[in-house]
């Protein structure tokens, strides 16, 4: 056990060196693809998987009844980044990780520089079952290396434009389509009192939702090194737009996910939002006020007639270093995302917007609904879906990153630099943080 | 014993004010007006979670947050109660047994520990005492994670154990009841117990906890709150619901908002749930509480 632990400090050296190289080569060295390695257990197992969608149990149980000898135990933690990320590490350290763990897309590369999940390429029907998959997500789970597969994908966040319908409307102002417009609106909206959007400080992942719309990049993996460009030309116009409209006092800066951020919108002092098809939920809760006056359109653009969406949230289920059965955990993580008895139980409990392109298709998404003016609101973000790059890449250190960023608008909103300072800052951070970790930076 | 002594108490203090000097009336005012803002600033976030707790959602949103909507604090409770099975009175009893039992038996270890290094001479007692006195400075965080890895070693994380064990020793408790011992507990009452033929541990359970009990209510008290309040050592250890302490409980529910945003109001309640039995404790404990640290003092 002892050479064990002292096994995976070293590999995670090594791992963050060297397999970061094979990625474009295809070369056997990043271990973990070992066809003998996906073969069945015999005998009946028991998986354990760790989750923290409420209600995990009930899909569960689902598989647990149809499989009698393939059981799953669902374990629960906090949210990734509130904790359970961080256990999964010291478990695989420990080397009593749980079978399967739930992963969101940006922190899959960390665990994938970490050696922390398992190839399960090999394993049958994994490499058939792309084809079920919307492009980009799949592309999330394989990093674009040949014959790799570290996880499936489970759920995406898609984006669109919800905004208050009636509000729009009475103040006759058209719902804009492109980023121009939506300035323009939001001077309108400012002169009658309102604010067009909140811009959120803390949640540095929706302004990279918005960086992916603008077809840019954060990190690159050109196989031997990682490119930061948290400050790419696409990032800077993305920055410079909303940091225009911060100046101008045309969107609001209410703290993130707080009473007073729901009251905002309760209170119809703000008008719209651009955000995931999660978020659907957030609103129907957070401003019950405004049951039946708000819409969904497709995110403004940046140039005219383009139809390019970007993507906040979603993750997948991995299979962590250390499981027994690799083939077992991998046949049940396939099952839970793409079957649709899975998929829709997931939906009830938590929401769940399903990675698979037939997910759009399950009945939870085929109507309209009430909150919404009667609007099926899932055609505009299954539209959405097909229309994100399948090319964002998510670099290995995303929560430090998160972090400094965050640092950085917060400063930023409250007057001393710009968004800009924070992307730059943010930036060499990030370099300075994968460099610590031993990992490869071209500069 | 509460009735006589408190008024006893009061009019001995009340003589000590009447002999004393005269503060003037400024300094009074200022030490008030001072205690004053201390006390509103340590109840409001009390008097938050009770208001907040008796309102519906919509009323959460859209009401002053320091004043009540419609009254629904039982139906509230009636949620929390429903949602999952009950799952969060499971929670709150284990926290009540983690915290319970755990502090018992810790306040039993530290006295007996305490006791024996103040009451008995042998080489090396110095050196003992001032390695648990380190202790004191290691901060609970930072033993976590090798705990984990010792548990995992043994194949006990994720178990009732992995939690309870770790709570048993309080190296403050230790030092507490060394110095509360070898001033409370005469030694000539230890002779005259062995002289009557008691033993030493007839002698400590019969004869030295009485003594004591106000320190040992203390430690009891102090390890308590903190096996109450301790978040990081459950949250690494535990995967299991049904394991789970209620600030562990709580804070896995407060992570899943973004997901299914009618939580938040039974986190609200919970919050406001998990701290009764925290008043209790304190409530029902503070008079031998005080009045031991007040004997103390006397001496």
């Amino acid at each position: 056990m002892a050479n064990r632990i002292g096994r995976a400090g070293g590999a995670l050296m090594l791992v963050s060196v060297l397999a970061l190289s094979a990625c474009s080569s295809g070369a056997g060295t990043d271990g973990g693809t070992d066809a003998a390695a996906c073969a069945p257990s015999e005998g009946p197992v028991t998986l354990n998987f760790t989750t923290w969608l409420p209600g995990m149990e009930d899909a569960v149980a689902i598989w647990n009844e149809k499989n009698p000898d393939i059981q799953v135990e669902v374990q629960t933690g906090p949210n990734g980044n509130g904790g359970t990320y961080k256990n999964f590490f010291n478990q695989i350290e420990a080397g009593n990780a749980p079978d399967l763990g739930q992963i969101e897309y940006d922190a899959l590369p960390n665990f994938r520089v970490q050696d922390g999940v398992v190839n399960i390429a090999d394993c049958a029907g994994v490499m058939d079952a792309q084809d079920q998959f919307i492009d980009w997500t799949w592309s999330q789970v394989t990093f674009g290396e040949d014959n790799a597969v570290y996880a499936i994908p489970q759920d995406t966040g898609p984006e669109a434009l919800f905004y208050r319908a009636d509000l729009f409307e009475k103040a006759g102002i058209a719902i804009p389509t492109t980023w121009d417009e939506y300035a323009e609106a939001a001077k309108k909206i400012r002169a009658e009192g309102g604010y067009i959007t909140n811009f959120s400080q803390s949640d540095i992942n929706a302004f990279a939702g918005l960086v992916w719309q603008a077809d840019g990049q954060w990190f690159q993996n050109d196989g031997t090194a990682w490119d930061v460009t948290l400050d790419s030309p696409e990032s800077a116009k993305v920055a410079e737009y909303w940091q225009g409209l911060l100046d101008d006092d045309l969107v609001a800066t209410l703290p993130p996910w707080t009473d007073e951020w729901n009251n905002g919108y309760n209170s119809g002092e703000v008008w719209s939002w651009v955000s995931a098809v999660w978020g659907a939920n957030t609103i129907t809760s957070g401003a019950p006020d405004t049951a039946g006056n708000w819409a969904v359109a497709p995110m403004p653009q940046w140039n005219a007639g383009d139809s390019a969406a970007g993507n906040w949230g979603g993750s997948s289920t991995a299979v962590l270093k250390g499981s027994e059965h690799p083939y077992e955990a991998a046949q049940f993580a396939l099952w839970l995302n793409t079957d649709p008895e899975a998929l829709t139980s997931m939906n009830k409990t938590a929401n769940i917007y399903p990675a698979t392109k037939a997910g759009g298709d399950l009945p939870a998404f085929s109507e309209g609904l009430d909150f919404y003016g009667g609007q099926n609101i899932y055609d505009v973000f299954a539209e959405a879906g097909a229309q994100v790059n399948p090319d964002f890449t998510w670099g290995p250190t995303m929560t430090q990153t998160y972090t400094d960023v965050a640092d950085g608008f917060s400063a930023a909103i409250s007057g001393s630099g710009t968004l800009m300072d924070a992307l730059k800052s943010g930036q060499q951070k990030t370099i300075d943080a994968m460099k610590a970790a031993a990992i490869a930076v071209n500069e | 014993m509460s009735a006589p002594t408190t008024s006893a108490a009061k009019s001995t203090s009340v003589a000590k004010r009447l002999r004393g000097p005269r503060e003037s009336l400024f300094s009074r005012a200022g030490a008030m007006l001072v205690m004053a803002i201390c006390t509103f600033y340590f109840l409001v976030p009390i008097w938050w979670l009770f208001v907040a707790a008796t309102k519906d959602r919509s009323d959460f949103i859209s009401s002053a947050p320091l004043w009540f909507a419609d009254f629904n604090l039982f139906q509230n409770i009636a949620d929390l109660a429903s949602y999952r099975d009950g799952l969060f009175f499971q929670w709150m009893l284990n926290s009540v047994l983690y915290a319970g039992a755990g502090a018992a038996i810790a306040t039993l270890f530290a006295t007996m520990t305490g006791y024996a290094l103040a009451k008995y001479a042998f080489r090396g007692r110095e050196t003992i005492f001032n390695i648990i006195l380190g202790g004191v400075l290691v901060p609970a965080t930072a033993l976590a994670l090798p705990l984990f890895l010792v548990f995992s070693q043994v194949g006990a994380t994720n178990t009732f154990w992995s939690v309870f064990l770790p709570s048993l020793v309080s190296p403050f408790g230790v030092y507490l009841a060394r110095i509360y011992a070898s001033s409370s507990v005469p030694d000539e009452l230890v002779e005259a117990a062995r002289i009557d033929g008691s033993g030493e541990v007839r002698t400590f359970f019969t004869v030295s906890t009485r003594l004591m009990m106000p320190a040992m209510v203390t430690i009891f008290l102090f390890q308590f709150v903190t096996i109450w309040n301790n978040f990081f050592l459950p949250l690494i250890m535990l995967r299991d619901e049904e394991l789970f302490p209620v600030t562990l409980g709580l804070y896995i529910w407060n992570s899943q908002v973004s997901q299914i945003p009618e939580i938040r109001a039974l986190v609200i309640i919970g919050a406001l749930l998990s701290i009764i039995p925290l008043i209790i404790a304190f409530l029902g404990l503070q008079r031998f509480w005080r009045s031991g640290l007040g004997t103390g003092a006397l001496k």
